[in-house]
């Protein structure tokens, strides 16, 4: 089926980033001043809780990020089948359905007729006007009014099937621990279920759970319904909040990823050789912060779009001009956010180049690379990582804004912004199109307070001020 | 104190410099005048003679750094960059590229920026402070927890929502207000009033959680302790010791944003047709004039600029251990 990879700059990235933080997260585990804050982020509940939600938009984000040219059905005359010119991804091609069920024009969540009245042509061929059925919500259905019926039917298999998968999840789960803690299964279920465990397996059976329950429950409905809805050109609402999910991990993770050299490199520089270097550096970033944000963000854009625009041949395809597009609005947003970090940087190194080990590091000849690469860059990547993490939901966030504003991903792209700025004339019609607004809301609020309630415990994790009075 | 504050407006000329300069590689060196002139006149059938009508109507007919064509001082002044950069300095900001001159059309739409943004952040101060001060009187308990659950769930809201969402159901659903618009003198109370509340429970999540971090903060001190122990009330301790201390970083954090609330919030002015500072950035962006958008990408650095001086005057003001040299 996967014929022929493209790999787009952000996938690249995106890849990129998955191995730099398992390779942080081998290093933290190995380093104990790393894995005990990580440790307390586990054992919270609130955290573990959090990180189940946050896997599932990563795991559809990731599968979002392999892409590849289909193979298309018609065969040429050597019967080999040839590649189409269209990109999509293993994501795509999973939700398949979802993606082929175009309808005409607007129909409400889980409709069986269409927004807009049409004429219909009736059998003896007189025509009148009324709401047309969709070509696919609902079309397994004879007669409409067995709706709510199936509806019911369809819930209960869904709903039935996920707490079976959860079981199966629940049972794995225990018998894993069991085997770890070399314990009997009756026990490790008791101490599971008791929440006498040390990191809080029960609420990541519970999150689990509910997560596994809606995914199937929607799943079953969609697939005979447009579970929510359909937009304007009746595309399925649902495909589109789920495909804006990679835009937004992209923005909230990639800004960073690209701004973190030279945030980290400078930051350190400033503090540690201070001196002439520190005032270079402490104008460059002044500089750049004394610009608004916003205002530099549109600045770039426009002059991307006209070098786009005149350079239409270099892009071979809308998907890849897209992409190229959002890569570029991570390096502009982290233009501008990476001067908070790289202030941080600039103190905590201040204060490390007088520790006393440092100072003996210095008067023994220690090369300055190997000082800031042996004592300094270790003693402050907690304060890396936890701006990482804060920065995440802000990111987020202002993907919404900027697109709301034209400044923001490729019109063509999904993204939550793209969907909330079309909402905007789409709640001035009668009766209100609210489908869209809703659910780009609830996939970005679900991804946001979760991000918001994990970097929060993250942040307390990491605050020795919490934790040396205990 | 003079000295000092003389010394840090020398210390901003070469930031603005820097501004300038970054603004000016941005618009005229990554995309020459002429990419821009074809794109504002249409990608086909552009002739030569039509761009350079568009380049010699706005001034982007000169070189761009140097002149070699005229004498003398001229060399240097007959450019784009001094003509359309070093003017700005000068608060010069010229015609915008739709031929309207933009420094006539910035102090027109500072006031309804202003009409919206200051009792923002005015309300936005006495709600939050309050909510803070009483979350802190609650401190430990189940209101407190709540609380702070309900300010993390604002926070993830995105601020559109609260804007179409606002606008939906007072203007649609009980026609309170009208859904936008401006109006002049106190004709405008009636488009304002949404607009401004919306900003403050916007505002909400964020700034309370920060000041109750910071009153939380300042409730820990040996001072507190100290006030408890000769027998003050619990009201006593907050509103005349930790209030007072906490003001601190707050009136700075308040400080900095002062001289920005000129520049007005982009969103909230462009849904409610506020003709302010804000939509006019907008309308510039969609509109794609450069003249405006580098008038205000210098305007705002000058504004922030001026915020971090007067941070610092202020906590000379409210600090007395503070001193400034």
């Amino acid at each position: 089926m996967i014929s022929h990879l493209v790999i787009l700059w952000t996938d690249a990235l995106i890849f990129l980033l998955l191995v730099l933080a398992l390779a942080f997260g081998i290093y933290a585990s190995r380093k104990p001043h790393l894995r005990r804050p990580w440790g307390l982020v586990v054992r919270s509940r609130v955290g573990v809780g959090t990180l189940v939600v946050l896997v599932f938009y990563l795991i559809v984000g990731l599968l979002d990020s392999i892409h590849f040219h289909p193979l298309s059905e018609t065969s040429d005359a050597a019967g080999k089948a040839s590649r189409s010119s269209e990109v999509i991804s293993l994501f795509d091609s999973m939700v398949s359905g979802l993606r082929a069920r175009q309808e005409k024009t607007y129909s409400a969540p889980l409709a069986t007729h269409l927004y807009a009245k049409e004429s219909i042509e009736l059998a003896d061929g007189s025509t009148i006007r009324d709401f047309p059925r969709l070509e696919h919500g609902g079309s397994h259905l004879s007669d409409p009014g067995q709706k709510p019926a199936d509806l019911v039917r369809l819930s209960a298999i869904g709903i039935l099937k996920g707490l079976a998968v959860s079981m199966v999840a629940a049972n794995c789960l225990i018998i894993l621990l069991a085997v770890a803690a070399r314990s009997n299964f009756g026990n490790q279920a008791k101490a599971v279920l008791t929440a006498s465990t040390e990191i809080p397996w029960r609420v990541v059976l519970v999150v689990l759970s509910i997560m596994l329950v809606l995914i199937f429950w929607s799943a079953e409905l969609a697939s005979g319904y447009h579970l929510l809805g359909t937009d304007k050109v009746g595309e399925d609402v649902l495909y589109q909040a789920l495909k804006s999910i990679r835009t937004g991990l992209v923005i909230g993770t990639l800004t960073t990823l690209v701004m973190l050299p030279a945030a980290i490199m400078l930051g350190i520089m400033a503090g540690y050789f201070r001196g002439w270097v520190d005032d270079v550096i402490q104008y460059i970033y002044t500089t750049l912060n004394s610009i608004p944000g916003v205002l530099l963000i549109a600045a770039a854009i426009l002059m991307l779009q006209i070098y786009m625009s005149n350079h239409a041949e270099e892009f071979n395809s809308l998907v890849e001009r897209a992409d190229l597009r959002l890569l570029f609005l991570c390096i502009i947003l982290g233009v501008t956010s990476w001067t908070g970090l790289c202030r941080l940087l600039r103190g905590e190194s201040m204060k490390l180049r007088e520790v006393d080990y440092v100072q003996a590091a210095t008067a023994f000849g220690v090369g300055h690379l190997q000082i800031i690469g042996r004592h300094i860059l270790p003693n402050v990547l907690h304060i890396v990582l936890i701006a990482v993490v804060l920065d995440f939901s802000g990111l987020v966030l202002a993907e919404a804004v900027l697109s709301y504003v034209n400044i923001g991903v490729d019109p063509s792209m999904n993204s939550w912004g793209n969907m909330i700025n079309s909402a905007r004339l789409e709640m001035a019609r009668e009766p209100i199109v609210w489908w869209s607004l809703a659910a780009a809301m609830i996939f970005m609020f679900t991804l946001v307070l979760s991000a918001n309630l994990f970097s929060d415990v993250v942040r307390d994790a990491f605050d020795p001020r919490l934790h040396s009075s205990r | 104190m003079m000295a000092y504050i003389a010394r840090r407006i020398l210390y901003a000329i070469p930031i603005l410099i820097g501004v300038n300069v970054l603004t000016f590689l941005l618009f005229f060196v990554l995309n020459s005048p002429d990419d821009m002139a074809r794109m504002n006149l249409g990608q086909k059938r552009v002739t030569p003679e039509a761009v350079e009508n568009w380049k010699q109507e706005r001034g982007y007919h000169l070189p761009l750094l140097y002149n070699a064509s005229v004498q003398g001082a001229a060399r240097l002044t007959d450019t784009i960059f001094f003509q359309k950069s070093v003017k700005l300095f000068q608060f010069e900001f010229g015609s915008s590229d739709s031929g309207r001159d933009i420094g006539y059309d910035i102090s027109q739409r500072m006031w309804p920026s202003l009409a919206i943004a200051v009792p923002v952040l005015l309300v936005g101060l006495l709600v939050n402070i309050s909510y803070a001060l009483l979350i802190a009187f609650f401190r430990a308990t189940y209101i407190d927890f709540w609380s702070v659950v309900l300010c993390v769930v604002m926070m993830s809201i995105s601020g559109l929502f609260y804007i179409i969402g606002g606008q939906y159901l007072v203007s649609k659903l009980l026609h309170l207000v009208p859904i936008s618009g401006y109006d002049t003198g106190f004709n405008s109370i009636k488009f304002l009033i949404l607009p401004a509340i919306i900003g403050v429970i916007g505002g909400i999540g964020s700034g309370t959680r920060w000041y109750r971090t910071l009153f939380l903060e300042e409730i820990n001190k040996d001072y507190v302790r100290t006030a408890r122990a000769k027998g003050l009330s619990e009201r006593a301790v907050l509103f005349g010791h930790v209030l007072k201390n906490a003001l601190i970083p707050i009136l700075t954090g308040v400080v900095v944003v002062l001289p920005l609330l000129f520049m007005g919030s982009l969103i909230t002015e462009s849904f409610f047709g506020i003709p302010g500072l804000g939509s006019y950035t907008i309308d510039a962006i969609n509109s794609q004039d450069f003249a405006i958008v580098r008038s205000m990408v210098f305007l705002g650095s000058v504004l922030y600029i001026l915020g971090l001086l007067l941070t610092d005057i202020s906590y000379t003001l409210v600090d007395p251990r503070v001193r400034l040299s």
